[in-house]
């Protein structure tokens, strides 16, 4: 199958394949298979239940430790309300015949005005019978995803008429951290764009947000303690940056879906644009004996680099809630810092000799300790590790680089040194290609790779990652939608369910379908058609 | 992290880095295993002397002193002897489109009524269509004269065309040159342009059978058509997958050939609108019908139609091409072919006849008769040529020239002299070959085979689609004169409303400049400036069209 999509000359070469997939998609996918990501464990039937929006409650069960008021579970229903009934516009209240139907949700831990963190239970227990609804769930969060689940379970009959069926559901997710990467220094990404992709996030449910939110080409964040770094860092001062309020209607959104938001501030290299609104930060270029007027990565040599992370650190680790931060080490280029006069006479100083990865490394291990001094986690991409394998053992290593191979080992040799690692290497989602490539984020598998059963439960998750330089506000959505939904299985569901690529294929067609009826510009995956076209332009 | 870096971080330097860029752009794939350069990356374009010009004018002439627009004052008017006066709706229309993309949606500004204007503004332009027939009712053609003069001068600036079509084409050009100072003050440099097209087609094909594309999505497209100076919109209306067209003679076709027998169906209706919308900008519509292969939704609204494959000596279920062997083929085809002719007042029909798979025609004892009575052997060439052949006539009978796909031509079919055969397949050298080879036989042609938009790699695609020249075969200049434009093709198997738009903008704007503009303008780094602002000026505007590479747009695109 695979190849028939990848070698393909003529105009258009005709696979009746699919005419036969289509038909089987229009019968429609009313089970429980119809949820995206897959629940670990169900039961279904085909009896079904007639909803109706005029007689569908959501309430509290009980014995739930969270009652009407818990902000988190209050929005969410108002949200699945309108979620589950697309054609309703009618907000009076009507008596009528139709009988009633209930969604009890009943949680374990009151935890309606915290944030989702990295020990969040999302696991549910949903069951669905005449009438009502039961969703149980340790936290919140939980129930977000249950009620997620609950809302794909509901669909319509060609008369409009809304059904669900007798349904058991026992789910929690294969992999605690499920990111998605955007990238708003390469293009400025406005917030509505955000919002808007974090509420696509929890359809797949994905609960990471990575806000690569800096990096060389522009510096949108608006720093409070440093407000030069965005007046003069961002591609416009005043309409290209993320205020303070900005920043806090994301992370506030992003809490309510239960995704949780992880800042990366990248250093010391693709620290380009932090140089603009802070001079002597960056290491000045020498060439030959006077200084080229060019500026390399962060410099490692001086003092007030330091004084200058920890107050920004400060800052950010207060404005960002969650207990991880993101902290880059990728890519550091050393021809600058050979050039410079200082920064070797700083390496003899040291005893580095003329080994440019101890010197990062003693950069890195700095900041490292700044943000741990705030009780941060840190983050860092794999090169860290590479050049480094004595840095804390509760920081989280990301793997970005390389072909499956390559990540494997590496994800052998991270995990076999005792560290956590995160896996985005296979999900460079901003990679395009011609063809149904989802079918290759859908089938990587995280934990094949050789070491102990220790060592699997090291990987924490896995990241989707859309880098920035052909990306924006114009083509972000349908770049990232339904593709990254197939990683969001793979990080959800049980892979031994989840295993066939062809099997998922009507499922995630039929997914992106609901993608669209929700208002996401999801792109299809193959010649097909929705029965509600995406109609902007 | 973002890509091996190495790759990203050259092509910044290539395209943003002032000074740089020319020693590498040439050979940077060469080069782009080098070291990263230390050069500090500038985050804006450098700016084009053309400024934001897109497609470039064959000739244009700028110069420093610049005029000053208002909002309140400026006015697009007739010039006192145009022949196309207020009558003309077509014009009337385009002055409000080109006011309120320079001026954005006219705010009332009250308090300007007796606002004295400034010694160097601009305050008028003046649209003067010089020959008799100003072809204002009229529908563009292959032949419409497309050519026009502006120039940009106090007390009022000029535009001349012989026809509506140039002066379409001259607004466009005039609403790039408007440009917004520090201050924010829209201004115009003072400038002469002469301008026609070097192409006559100039084409862009959209598939409204794979996915069904809704009519805002088509007509959203026109529009940014005719910001490229496009003028040609390819509809390949029906295929395998789906029937959207609303036939009046034959609606079973849609209603049972459509995806949705109501909601993913193109009304008479909507079919009228996209060509009025499309005339309203100098855009003609070319209705793609491709037989006899790339018919499997025609079957289901049409029995009998197409081939019943066999298996064995039994019917299989399963159905092929067209049925080249039965009169009631012909006649459905007259009686249908008429009604298009009727719908679609473009002087060309696309009638395909690309892709005919064989399997299905050898499997039909009717056919193997048939084929034994005609003496063609085994031969299904034969039988593909007979049925094209009786085709033509039928088309031709409707007055109406046609284009075909280049297997038409290769399978030897007899053509019309005035058949336009339509390049598709191949690499460079097989598709040079093939225009050599078309040309050399006589017949005009057109090419897309370098225009595949929708097949999409990583990275800026749009300079290969710059780069390939239609003219660029072996051949006399009488041949080269024969290539009569090109298309890009945006096929839909992976494409429909959500991402069709962002795809198509600005990576078909490279086709559009390279079909309109002179041979000679091939400066990738001079393309790069321009088109990076020509993008940011088609989001402005409210199109979704895709950004070029790391950079930003003054005003961001606002939908989601």
């Amino acid at each position: 199958m695979e190849v028939m999509f990848m070698v393909r000359s003529g105009r258009y070469t005709r696979l009746n394949v699919y005419l036969l997939i289509l038909s089987i998609l229009q019968v429609g996918l009313h089970t429980v298979e119809g949820v995206w990501p897959l629940p670990q464990a169900f039961t279904s039937s085909t009896e079904r239940y007639p909803l109706s929006p005029q007689a569908f409650y959501f309430g509290y069960g009980r014995q739930s430790a969270a009652q009407q008021g818990c902000s988190v579970l209050d929005a969410a229903f108002r949200r699945y309300f309108s979620l589950i009934f697309p054609d309703y516009t009618d907000g009076r209240l009507h008596f009528n015949q139709d009988k009633p139907f209930t969604v009890e949700v009943s949680i374990d831990h009151d935890d309606c005005e915290g944030y989702p963190n990295e020990d969040s239970s999302e696991r549910y227990n949903l069951g669905v019978s005449a009438g009502q609804a039961s969703l149980k769930a340790e936290t919140v969060w939980g129930a977000l995803r249950g009620l997620e689940t609950f809302s794909q379970l509901v669909y319509q009959n060609d008369f409009g008429s809304y059904f669900i069926n007798k349904t058991e559901i026992e789910d929690f997710p294969r992999f605690q951290f499920r990111g998605i990467l955007l990238d708003t220094s390469r293009h400025y990404l406005p917030v509505q764009a955000i919002l808007k992709t974090l509420d696509a996030m929890a359809y797949s449910k994905f609960n990471v947000f990575h806000w690569h939110i800096v990096d060389d080409p522009s510096f949108p964040y608006q720093s409070s303690s440093f407000p030069d770094l965005s007046s003069k860092g961002a591609f416009h001062p005043m309409t290209h940056i993320y205020t303070q309020s900005d920043v806090r209607r994301v992370i506030s959104h992003a809490r309510l879906w239960g995704i949780r938001v992880l800042p990366e501030f990248d250093s010391p290299g693709h620290t380009k644009s932090w140089g603009k609104g802070q001079p002597g930060l960056l290491t000045p270029c020498y060439k030959g004996g006077t200084p080229s007027g060019t500026f390399g990565p962060v410099n490692p040599a001086l003092r007030s680099t330091y004084q200058f992370m920890a107050r920004l650190f400060k800052e950010v680790s207060s404005v960002f809630p969650d207990s991880y931060i993101h902290l880059g080490g990728d890519e550091v280029d050393f021809t600058c810092w050979k050039s410079n006069p200082d920064v070797r006479a700083f390496m003899q100083k040291m005893g580095f000799g003329s080994d440019f990865t101890k010197l990062e490394a003693f950069y890195m291990e700095n900041i490292v300790n700044i943000t741990s001094a705030l009780n941060k986690t840190s983050i860092v991409w794999q090169d860290v590790f590479d050049y480094h394998e004595r840095i804390p053992k509760d920081t989280v290593l990301h793997i970005w680089k390389g072909t499956p191979a390559k990540y494997r080992e590496e994800l052998g040799r991270i995990t076999k040194a005792g560290m956590r690692v995160l896996l985005a290497a296979p999900w460079y989602i901003n990679h395009i290609s011609y063809g149904q490539d989802w079918r290759n984020y859908y089938t990587v598998q995280p934990q094949n790779f050789s070491g102990t059963e220790e060592q699997k439960k090291l990987v924490i998750g896995g990241e989707v990652c859309m880098w920035g330089e052909y990306v924006d506000a114009t083509n972000l959505s349908p770049r990232l939608w339904p593709r990254a939904s197939a990683a969001a299985e793979r990080l959800w569901s049980d892979e031994k369910q989840t295993s066939n690529v062809d099997k998922a294929f009507p499922r995630l067609q039929d997914f992106r379908c609901k993608l669209l009826r929700r208002g996401i510009r999801a792109e299809p995956l193959y010649v097909g058609h929705c029965k509600h076209e995406y109609q902007g332009v | 992290m973002s890509t091996t870096l190495k790759f990203t971080a050259l092509l910044l330097a290539l395209g943003l880095c002032r000074g740089l860029r020319h020693n590498y752009i040439d050979n940077y794939i060469d080069n782009y295993i080098d070291e990263v350069t230390e050069e500090e990356a500038e985050l804006v374009a450098q700016p084009s002397k053309y400024g934001s010009l897109w497609p470039l004018p064959q000739k244009v002439q700028l110069s420093e002193v610049s005029f000053k627009l208002t909002s309140s004052s400026f006015r697009i008017v007739d010039a006192k002897d145009s022949t196309a006066g207020p009558s003309c709706s077509l014009l009337q229309d385009a002055y409000r489109r080109y006011y309120e993309y320079m001026f954005g949606i006219a705010k009332r500004q009250q308090l300007n009524k007796g606002r004295r204007t400034g010694p160097s503004e601009l305050t008028e332009l003046q649209v003067w269509i010089t020959s008799p027939d100003s072809e204002c009712d009229s529908y563009p053609s292959l032949t419409s004269d497309e050519s026009y003069e502006l120039s940009v001068n106090l007390p009022y600036a000029v535009l001349k065309a012989p026809k509506v079509w140039g002066a379409l084409h001259g607004l466009e050009t005039f609403s790039q040159l408007v440009y917004e100072d520090e201050y924010g003050a829209k201004s115009i440099n003072s400038t002469t342009i002469s301008d026609f097209p070097r192409f006559a087609h100039r084409g862009i094909l959209l598939d409204s059978s794979r996915h069904f594309l809704p009519i805002k999505v088509i007509l959203a497209n026109l529009e940014t058509m005719a910001m490229n100076k496009i003028n040609v919109f390819h509809w390949h209306i029906v295929d395998d997958q789906s029937f959207p067209y609303l036939s009046r003679t034959f609606p079973q076709l849609s209603q049972q050939g459509a995806y949705h027998p109501y909601t993913h169906v193109y009304t008479p209706a909507d079919v009228k609108m996209v060509i009025e919308f499309a005339r309203l900008r100098g855009i003609r519509v070319i209705p793609e019908f491709d037989t006899p292969g790339h018919t499997q939704s025609w079957g289901k609204g049409q029995p009998d139609l197409l081939t019943p494959c066999y298996s064995g000596a039994k019917p299989s279920g399963a159905f092929g091409p067209v049925n080249p062997i039965l009169n009631t083929t012909y006649d459905f085809m007259s009686q249908f072919f008429k009604e298009i002719s009727a719908v679609f007042p473009d002087a060309y029909v696309h009638l395909g006849g690309d892709e005919v798979d064989f399997t299905c025609w050898k499997s039909n004892p009717d056919i193997q008769k048939f084929m034994d009575q005609q003496g063609f052997g085994q031969d299904y060439s034969k039988l593909e040529s007979f049925y094209i052949q009786k085709l033509l006539d039928i088309v031709t009978a409707t007055q109406k020239g046609y284009t075909i796909w280049q297997e038409v031509f290769d399978n030897g079919v007899k053509l019309k002299p005035d058949t336009l055969i339509h390049v598709w397949k191949g690499n460079q050298q097989q598709y040079q070959n093939e225009m050599a080879k078309v040309t050399s036989s006589g017949y005009r042609t057109l090419l897309s085979t370098p225009w595949y938009l929708n097949r999409i790699s990583y990275g800026q695609d749009w300079q290969g689609h710059y780069k390939a020249d239609p003219q660029d075969f072996e051949g006399t200049e009488a041949q080269k004169k024969l290539v009569i434009g090109g298309e890009a093709c945006l096929w839909g198997e992976y494409v429909d409303a959500t991402n069709l738009t962002p795809r198509l903008w600005p990576r078909a704007s490279a086709v559009a400049e390279r079909l309109w503009s002179a041979k000679d303008v091939t400066d990738i780094n001079d393309a790069f400036n321009r088109l990076s602002v020509h993008r940011c000026r088609m989001v402005d505007r409210g199109i979704p069209a895709e950004p070029l590479f790391s950079s930003y747009c003054p005003h961001e695109y606002k939908g989601i």
